[in-house]
């Protein structure tokens, strides 16, 4: 196992060294550089414009600016963001938890309405069920998370007036000092009354927007695993032990449709933190992918290479995880390595 | 009274093309001591009319008889509950694929476990203890290191032998094997089956065995059924079946046996079993008969009395030679 866990570990060395060398030239191939970004439209004399490109080293050639960066990244040292003059690495620790929670919440959304929803599909196959929710399941993929964000907000935010526009938390009314970065987790220590409802308030529609294009994939994908395995023969078998049809289908049925479905929803984090991007410049969520956004507006290159690093690496991390979750499940997996 | 009881048993499936009859009309009944065994080509409806019985068909199935008893409980007007606790608990059935009708997912510990705890409330412990009986008793050796193995890491013949295992587990009254040997190497063949017939004797259950192997039929068997195209063809016992079979089809059957063959080329039986849409009007087997008549062909046969084996057909075999029924036309 620890082998395994090696050997995976050392896979992504060349993962990251793509990565690094992709992020840093992607941001370079865009137009400007943050000291015109910054001068904006009034201007700036010859001089002064190469002063300050020399005082942020981009008068250098692009491969030796990639070494120094390489270098310094080997250090520990992510670099220091232009627009706040702050560590890249503090400012990141201290956005990563609202991404994080927001991530969390919209991929348990997913699971736990996908999951028996598409057991329940395919267990009730060709029913009006069924052929609804796998209508409604083509239409979640496919809608783009930033229309789907808006009509969402239309709708219950402004037309039915349920829940709030944009943030985490009603700032009026509630202030507390960030413990753990998590609001539902800090509201709930406060003390204060209303705090948590108020913070899951906010959580409920980015929750439902970014959940909703993984929730369509893993009920698709739990349907199509389930019919599979449905008409297996040891479902045969564990019906003929006199085994209650709850049992059959909840516990011999779904362990084995559930092997396919934990790869696609390690898939689907990578693809929720993209989405995490999305939501949060929609809903003004205070994570890194609001502030990445951000950083590439103002062409905040170790903002950018640091920030995408660091949320790849969660990625490869997550997949990692998702590969040792697979064993669990799975004991052909756990012997046969 | 027979354990189990069957009248006039069909099934049909719903198919894209309509009704499909795979089982047309089967009688059978099994004693509680006995060894019955349905041979058949395959589709000739042998696991479905079982599978029948346990109600394990799909959805699709639709089922229907003048009667299916077993025990003295109706099986036709029978509860959903009443069949898993009652029907699927003194009836056990093992399956012709050993390795895929294990669940990869749990120990077979688990498995078998399950099965204790569902029909007899046993805890962990003694859930345990009597695992370890069953798989002794089903000749595994270390039964104990078994209990934590994962069906991936049997062999065929072991998978096969927890199968029945988990089957002996409920104490049924009744085993049905659905060609247990079919995935199996000859040499394990011989040893399950030898396996199955001890343990008819030693636990006291009636035995039906599935199968298209004649071999196996004379070894195992005290009465047989032989079934062609979904149709019950005829029923002996089986010293009689060998000696003196009444349906032209079974006369066959017998006669392609490699052991009985006397010329260079081993008989077969020209042409194939119809199949869904080429259902014939008359005798279903006509096309394939050498006895058969143009008679045969337009006109089902009906049965013939108990001494010709219930053989359906118009001119049913004596000693190999074709009589005519009285009132046959």
């Amino acid at each position: 196992m620890i082998k395994f866990i090696l050997r995976r570990l050392l896979l992504t060395i060349p993962t990251f060294i793509a990565l690094m060398f992709v992020t840093f030239i992607a941001i370079r191939l865009v137009p400007g550089d943050p000291v015109e970004v910054r001068t904006g439209e009034h201007g700036i004399s010859p001089e002064r414009l190469a002063y300050f490109r020399h005082e942020l080293g981009l008068d250098q050639p692009v491969w030796k600016q990639f070494f120094d960066y390489v270098w310094h990244l080997l250090h520990g040292d992510f670099g220091v963001s232009l627009s706040s003059n702050e560590k890249v690495l503090t400012e990141f620790l201290s956005l990563f938890p609202a991404t994080l929670e927001l991530s969390i919440a919209g991929i348990l959304f997913a699971v736990l309405l996908g999951i028996p929803a598409g057991v329940f599909a395919a267990v009730k196959r060709g029913s009006w069920f069924d052929h609804t929710l796998m209508g409604a399941a083509v239409a979640g993929f496919s809608m783009p998370i930033f229309w789907w964000g808006l009509l969402l907000i239309m709708l219950v935010s402004e037309g039915w007036h349920l829940t709030p526009v944009s943030g985490r938390i009603d700032m009026i009314n509630f202030y507390f000092e960030p413990t753990t970065g998590f609001m539902l987790i800090d509201s709930l220590m406060s003390d204060q009354k209303g705090a948590f409802l108020s913070a899951l308030h906010h959580l409920v529609l980015p929750m439902i927007v970014l959940g909703t294009v993984p929730l369509a994939v893993i009920a698709r994908m739990t349907r199509s695993s389930m019919l599979e395995v449905l008409s297996e023969d040891y479902v045969r078998t564990a019906r003929a032990k006199g085994l209650s049809e709850f049992r059959v289908i909840s516990l011999h049925a779904l362990r084995n449709a559930l092997i396919p479905v934990v790869t696609v929803v390690g898939l689907q984090v990578g693809g929720l933190l993209a989405g995490a991007v999305l939501t949060e410049t929609i809903f003004s969520w205070p994570g890194v992918g609001k502030w990445l956004i951000e950083s590439i507006g103002r062409r905040d290159y170790p903002a950018l290479q640091g920030g995408i690093l660091l949320i790849s690496s969660l990625v490869i991390v997550i997949n990692l995880l998702v590969d040792l979750l697979y064993g669990a499940i799975n004991p052909r997996i756990r012997h046969g390595g | 009274m027979a354990l189990l009881n069957i009248r006039n048993l069909s099934v049909s499936f719903d198919t894209r093309n309509g009704a499909f009859k795979a089982v047309d009309g089967i009688d059978l009944a099994v004693e509680r001591d006995d060894v019955l065994a349905i041979v058949g080509e395959s589709g000739s409806g042998k696991s479905v009319a079982m599978l029948a019985v346990m109600g394990l068909l799909p959805w699709t199935a639709t089922v229907t008889a003048d009667r299916m008893e077993f025990d003295g409980l109706d099986l036709l007007t029978i509860s959903d509950e009443q069949r898993r606790k009652i029907v699927r608990r003194d009836v056990a059935m093992i399956f012709q694929e050993p390795m895929t009708s294990l669940n990869p997912c749990f120990t077979v510990g688990f498995q078998i476990g399950e099965t204790l705890k569902t029909h007899f409330g046993m805890d962990k412990q003694a859930q345990k203890k009597r695992s370890i009986e069953l798989l002794e008793q089903v000749g595994i050796t270390d039964p104990e290191k078994r209990l934590s193995a994962y069906p991936h890491q049997l062999s065929g013949g072991m998978s096969q032998r927890v199968m029945i295992a988990m089957a002996l587990s409920s104490e049924p009254k009744l085993l049905i094997a659905d060609e247990p040997t079919t995935a199996l190497d000859v040499t394990i063949q011989a040893q399950i089956l030898d396996l199955l017939l001890r343990l008819r004797k030693e636990n006291g259950m009636g035995l039906v065995l599935i199968t298209h192997d004649m071999g196996v039929v004379a070894e195992t068997a005290q009465r047989v059924v032989v079934q062609y195209a979904g149709q019950q063809v005829e029923m002996q016992d089986t010293r009689g079946l060998f000696r003196d079979p009444h349906h032209p089809y079974t006369a066959a059957l017998l006669a392609a046996l490699p052991e009985r063959a006397t010329g260079r080329v081993l008989p077969s039986i020209p042409g194939v079993v119809p199949g869904q849409f080429d259902r014939l009007k008359g005798c279903m087997f006509a096309p394939r008969c050498a006895f058969a008549t143009g008679h045969c062909h337009t006109v089902k046969p009906n049965r013939a009395p108990s001494e010709q084996g219930r053989a359906l057909c118009h001119t049913p075999l004596v000693h190999g030679q074709p009589v005519i029924l009285e009132g046959s036309r």
